[in-house]
């Protein structure tokens, strides 16, 4: 286990909470230590319980843990919410002057320090500084050199002028002074900083930053916890490259649009969390149908419903991965860690582009809010590639079009992927609908094109699962008889719990899945294991089902799917063929 | 683009299978028309339509189209827009498409203001699902679904766009083939959104706003020395209701686009084959 801190400043929605942490959280990334955050919050703006915490250590960390080192305590209730994490030795830091913190107790074997917030701020230029006060004070007791804060003072209020930025560093130093002068104990923490230069971003930032990145250039969303991050994030930066981020009035019009400028051919995407899915699902459809390729980010919360809109779960996947009507082709990627949701994002345009599909990028609110340092070599841009499929332009265009001159957008080629001309090639006019259409996308009910426009379309996927590597990553040991499978935010938490376990005698392979559709073959990996268990944040186990059912033995299948349901003459020879393992004609025995 | 275009080369090879004597067959030639007018090429046009007949309009035209999901055109049509500036862009619905389901995304189009055209069918009935009440069906026009009526004021979509912000609201007649060209070519010409409500008589399930209903009782505004620069003598025609106007109603000529505002003038379809070259700075953001 890495020698670690952990430190928490909690109160009232509205108190600064999340700014303190975050100037705390930047120090000690700039200082070279590696930091995890993570964020308690409830759905409302003002009032009601909050908190930032903070885990810091010189090695890496890849989780929260429920221990608390040192609290910056702003309401009473702070404590109470954190006696389970709270240890003996932990120091809790609030304004015994302040009325309504007058009567608190600290609890045996704690240590209180009643330092005088509001005064203290005053003193410096303002009680508004009473949180900058406090982070002075814990510098003191982390024996964290206060000078590491001064940077992100800078940072959080250099618009506001050089008084302000000066006020605030005075305000940090008379909190640290007042532990120095006041208290005399030894708090055995000493924070040892490093010549390591890390970046510090959460989920959400990565997302937008690994959009841009990959050439997108189109955003259009509706606000929504806990993915609006990524809508801020690219805000003001995709529009440095020629990008417009745009916010709809509601869901339906956010796809629509991104679907609409997937169409002229800007790289576009959209983020949402599951209720906005639920309204995006009529249109996923049409992506799918009309082959735009477009990234449709869910950063998943508790459901259903509004559920606990602040609150962690993955709750999503079995929509993510069947939700619409009819039958979708689609990939589904599942990000596992903060940097991993830049380069899946990445990916996902490449899939949406190569394969003119939709891709659901599926992350979670742990994800969005966590914020972790990484060396920023991780995000090393030269690394990003992009390719943009099958796109002609207007020298090549001459070789799609039929024998009357018409491109052929939907052409049924043998990997299932059709050319594509943006809109403003010469001779590439062609439309598209919803209905199902023929290689020019003009609309048909005729029974062998519906076949081959269907065929057409899954076989995408079955070139992408040929084409592409659905690999996974895997911790642990490898020889191990049991074998933990999870997928998504569960990877961090799960890696460190193989140090636990490790102590206590048991030898575990962990496998971590990022992608849901395609998916990794795990079937050798479970068969080779004595226990296998799937760890993830839902209730029924929605993962655990699809890896179940893949290694399971296959019922043979009869499928019909051209528009006219089964004759009993004709499903007849279709069963008689299934079973004698006859060439099966319209029977699609799904090939594995 | 080239000079040489005519109305027709908008044309597909597709028969359409509106009913005969449907509107919108007028009211398509008049889209085609102004497209060609005002310069445009079937390769630098897109067109948009919702569900219902007159979603069947981009099978029948020639241009980069795409016939999307019910009442969701007009988002699709500021995406393409946005996303390339270059292009014309057109949107067609009807008045179920565009004042039922698609209510909200109408009133946010227009205030977004986005240069393109907003042509709506409305034939005050749903025709595609054989003859139910639509948003401006008249109050006691009986439908399967409606036995007596629908029993509520009908839809007023000028007046909804006008109270929304609009700079260019029209209505046309989709039977006077010159007028109702010109008029969408105004709307095509116009700097922002262009919207135009058509006539676009339903000769199957609707025998109370008739071809004959409307020629009796339409009035040209052309002929009514009504000045559409003049937003309170608009206001006044459209909240009076008394009358079906058929020209433009209002039209802001200081009307900036949108897009223009907002600095967007590059086609996004064109992105390097990797980062951005200074996209480290992004990393170093998080400092």
């Amino acid at each position: 286990m890495p020698e670690d801190l952990n430190w928490a400043i909690g109160g009232e929605a509205g108190d600064g909470i999340d700014s303190t942490g975050k100037i705390f959280a930047q120090a000690l990334s700039r200082a070279g230590r590696h930091v995890f955050t993570s964020k308690d919050f409830a759905s409302r703006i003002r009032g009601g319980y909050t908190a930032y915490k903070v885990r810091t250590s010189v090695d890496r960390v890849e989780s929260v843990v429920d221990r608390l080192d040192i609290l910056i305590a702003l309401t009473e209730r702070t404590i109470d919410e954190n006696m389970d994490e709270l240890h003996e030795g932990s120091v809790i830091i609030y304004d015994g002057e302040r009325s309504t913190m007058q009567d608190v107790e600290v609890p045996d074997g704690m240590i209180g320090l009643s330092v005088p917030l509001q005064r203290l701020a005053e003193d410096a230029g303002g009680a508004i500084m009473a949180n900058v006060v406090a982070l002075g004070a814990a510098c003191e007791v982390a024996q964290f050199p206060i000078e590491n804060l001064d940077e992100s003072l800078n940072k959080r209020f250099g618009d506001k002028g050089e008084a302000i930025v000066e006020n605030n560093k005075e305000a940090a130093r008379l909190g640290q002074q007042h532990v120095q002068e006041e208290y005399d104990h030894d708090f055995d923490y000493d924070i040892e900083t490093t010549d390591e230069d890390y970046v510090l971003l959460n989920g959400d930032e990565a997302i937008g930053m690994g959009a841009i990145a990959a050439g997108c250039r189109f955003y259009s969303g509706y606000p929504i916890t806990p993915a609006t991050d990524v809508m801020e994030y690219m805000t003001g930066r995709v529009e440095q490259y020629g990008g417009k981020v745009v916010q709809a009035e509601d869901e339906l019009s956010a796809i629509n649009m991104a679907l609409g400028a997937a169409r002229a051919g800007a790289r576009a995407m959209t983020a949402t969390s599951g209720p906005g899915i639920d309204l995006m699902t009529e249109t996923f459809g049409l992506v799918a149908t009309t082959e735009t390729p477009l990234v449709i980010c869910d950063v998943m919360r508790s459901g259903p419903s509004t559920g606990m809109p602040t609150k962690q779960e993955q709750g999503d996947l079995n929509m993510t991965l069947y939700g619409g009507h009819g039958e979708i082709p689609r990939f589904v990627v599942a990000p596992t860690s903060v940097s991993e949701c830049f380069w899946k994002t990445v990916e996902a345009f490449n899939y949406a582009e190569k394969y003119q599909t939709p891709v659901y990028l599926v992350s979670d609110l742990a994800l969005a809010v966590t914020e972790q340092t990484f060396p920023p070599e991780v995000f090393d841009m030269d690394e990003v590639e992009i390719d943009r499929g099958k796109v002609v332009d207007e020298d090549e265009v001459d070789s799609w079009l039929d024998e009357r001159g018409r491109f052929q957008a939907h052409f049924p080629s043998a990997d299932g992927v059709s050319p594509r001309a943006f809109p403003g090639t010469t001779d590439g006019a062609h439309m598209t609908t919803g209905l199902e259409h023929d290689e020019l996308g003009r609309r048909t009910e005729e029974e062998a094109v519906r076949l081959e426009q269907v065929e057409k379309r899954q076989r995408k996927v079955e070139t992408a699962k040929e084409q592409e590597e659905w690999d996974y990553r895997e911790f642990g040991d490898s020889e191990a008889d049991t074998l933990v499978i999870s997928w998504g935010s569960n990877e961090g938490a799960m890696r460190e719990a193989l140090g636990f376990l490790e102590e206590r005698g048991h030898d575990v392979r962990f496998i971590s899945v990022p992608y849901i559709f395609p998916r990794p073959d795990l079937s050798a990996e479970i068969e080779a294991a004595d226990d296998v268990i799937v760890v993830e944040c839902n209730a029924t186990g929605q993962f655990a089902d699809v890896i179940e059912h893949d290694v399971l033995e296959r019922v043979q299948r009869v499928n019909k799917y051209n528009g006219v349901r089964f004759k009993a003459d004709e499903l007849a020879t279709e069963i008689e063929n299934t079973l004698t393992g006859a060439d099966a004609g319209a029977t699609e025995v799904e090939a594995e | 683009m080239s000079s040489d275009v005519r109305f027709t080369d908008f044309k597909s090879d597709k028969q359409p299978t509106w009913c005969p004597g449907c509107g919108d067959f007028g009211t398509m030639n008049g889209m085609m028309k102004a497209l060609a007018e005002t310069g445009n090429d079937p390769d630098n046009t897109f067109v948009v339509a919702g569900i219902g007949c007159s979603g069947k309009i981009g099978t029948y035209m020639h241009s980069y189209a795409l016939h999307g999901v019910h009442g969701r055109a007009l988002p699709v049509g500021i995406g393409v827009k946005l996303a390339n500036p270059n292009l014309e862009v057109m949107v067609a619905g009807g008045d179920g498409d565009g004042y039922s389901i698609g209510a909200g995304h109408f009133v946010h189009a227009v205030r977004r203001n986005v240069d393109m055209s907003y042509v709506v069918m409305d034939n005050r009935i749903y025709g595609l699902t054989k003859g139910q009440a639509s948003p401006t069906s008249r109050q006691d026009f009986e439908t399967s679904t409606t036995p007596e009526g629908p029993q509520m004021p009908p839809v007023n979509p000028l007046a909804l766009a006008l109270a929304s912000g609009a700079t260019f609201i029209a209505q046309s007649f989709s039977s006077d083939a010159q007028r109702h060209a010109e008029i969408i070519q105004k709307a095509v010409e116009h700097d922002g959104f262009g919207f135009v409500n058509t006539y676009s008589p339903c000769v199957t399930f609707n025998d109370v706003d008739t071809y004959d209903y409307f020629r009796d009782s339409i009035v040209d505004l052309d002929e009514e020395d009504h000045d559409p620069h003049d937003r309170e003598a608009a206001k006044q025609k459209i909240l009076e209701g008394d009358k079906e106007y058929m020209g433009v109603i209002y039209q802001d000529d200081d009307s900036v686009p949108w897009e223009k505002r907002e600095g967007i003038d590059q086609d996004m379809s064109d992105i390097p084959d990797g980062a951005p070259e200074d996209a480290m700075d992004l990393v170093r953001e998080f400092y």
